[in-house]
């Protein structure tokens, strides 16, 4: 294992760093085979035999079938990858985040109209850590 | 000889190319933003610069995992639109400037940096939708364009500093070309925006003024920010603005801002637009 990094208590937030990346680059590469409408459709006729072509662990398999989102990020799945397997089912960026931070569709939505989530508060995960904005 | 006489600083949210392609720019929702683009699109017409450097990053579109370039410059004739899991967008393909992005790729690895290059490359929304924003739904764009793709998506992207730095350089490259050639430089991504985990969503309107402020009143302390200021403070999306540093470096000491706009949300993201003249003397 590497050292850790200063970035490891932001909270909510996963670092598509060295460790995820060798963890996650089967699942990833098979989002990346998504950009073809092809497989797109292959996946979305049988889910289980397309992912049966690609080297995922049990639980990124899981993770792919259940549509659990957080949980893909937690075993080496990156956003911009992960992403691709929401566009097959038809969902947005938008729709995605929300059941990330664990909230409703409507919920988040005015959660952003409202100005988004604030920093305050979201810096450390440990909330009695220094806040310290930028400027 | 080339000149750089302006940068354009810009978002590119998807949703935002989305809006377009569905024709949705005038509903509540989206009207203040494309409104605020309005002012952006005629500065640029007047302006008919004869090529465009856009400096964006790649979204598991032309590259995977497989190959991680840091930095990277286009040199082909035309790059086709990429299908990023949804079909390609349906705006024309983008014309390079292959005589000046082979001068780019040969001056800049001479003045140190190695950079990647692409003779044949799909552009993303991340090109694109820059475009889109600041020329509109013409049937070809208006001027070529040469992409230069910084890493964002595998951290760690190059820092701050080294991306003002590979401005500076690329300023220095395009002023030792032998045409007379008036050329626009494009900072793309940002600004705060967070698209995954639990903490998706962060918007700080507060960090992006302030670094809206800094790209005319202290870029090379605004290049400092580390990387883990950027997640921390404006998102783990929002490391994305490493890019706008290049378009600054680029600009030379003596800049005018003569055009801001900010806007929250698209989608999940602070988008924000500026514009730069370069007063700088050649």
């Amino acid at each position: 294992m590497s050292k850790p990094h200063d970035y490891d208590d932001i909270p909510g937030t996963y670092v598509y760093d060295a460790e995820r990346s060798r963890v996650g680059y089967a699942l990833n590469m098979f989002c990346m085979s998504l950009n073809k409408v092809e497989n797109r459709n292959s996946f979305k006729a049988d889910a289980p035999a397309y992912l049966d072509r690609f080297p995922l662990t049990p639980e990124q398999r899981r993770t792919v079938l259940e549509r659990d989102w957080l949980g893909m990020l937690k075993v080496g799945g990156n956003i911009y990858y992960t992403i691709k397997i929401a566009f097959c089912d038809g969902l947005t960026f938008q729709d995605v985040a929300g059941m990330m931070s664990g909230v409703s569709k409507e919920t988040y939505a005015q959660m952003m109209l409202a100005g988004g989530r604030s920093p305050d508060g979201n810096r450390n995960k440990d909330p009695s850590a220094t806040e310290e904005p930028h400027g | 000889m080339a000149k750089i006489v302006a940068g354009i600083a810009v978002s590119h949210v998807p949703a935002i190319g989305v809006a377009m392609d569905k024709g949705m720019t005038g509903t509540p929702y989206w009207q203040p933003l494309f409104r605020g683009y309005e002012p952006a699109r005629e500065w640029l017409a007047k302006l008919a610069p004869d090529v465009a450097i856009i400096v964006y990053n790649d979204h598991a579109s032309a590259f995977s995992l497989e190959i991680i370039p840091t930095f990277l410059i286009g040199v082909a004739a035309q790059f086709p639109i990429a299908d990023e899991g949804f079909g390609p967008r349906p705006v024309p393909v983008v014309k390079g400037h292959p005589a000046l992005a082979w001068h780019l790729a040969e001056s800049l690895i001479l003045d140190e940096f190695d950079m990647t290059i692409a003779n044949e490359m799909l552009v993303d929304h991340g090109l694109t939708v820059p475009l889109s924003v600041t020329c509109g739904k013409p049937d070809a764009w208006p001027f070529p364009v040469i992409p230069l793709c910084v890493n964002v998506v595998q951290y760690p992207p190059p820092t701050g500093a080294r991306c003002s730095k590979l401005g500076m350089a690329i300023r220095r490259a395009v002023e030792q070309f032998d045409q007379d050639l008036r050329v626009v430089i494009y900072g793309t991504g940002g600004m705060s925006h967070q698209l995954q985990g639990e903490r998706a969503g962060l918007i700080n309107r507060k960090f992006d003024t302030a670094f809206l402020d800094g790209l005319t009143r202290d870029p090379v302390g605004l290049s400092q920010i580390t990387h883990t200021e950027y997640m921390r403070e404006a998102g783990s999306e929002g490391v994305e603005m490493v890019m706008w540093h290049v378009m600054r470096g680029a600009l030379g000491d003596e800049v005018a801002e003569v055009y801001r706009h900010y806007h929250v949300p698209a989608s999940n993201t602070a988008a924000g637009l500026m514009i730069l003249e370069n007063r700088s003397a050649v």
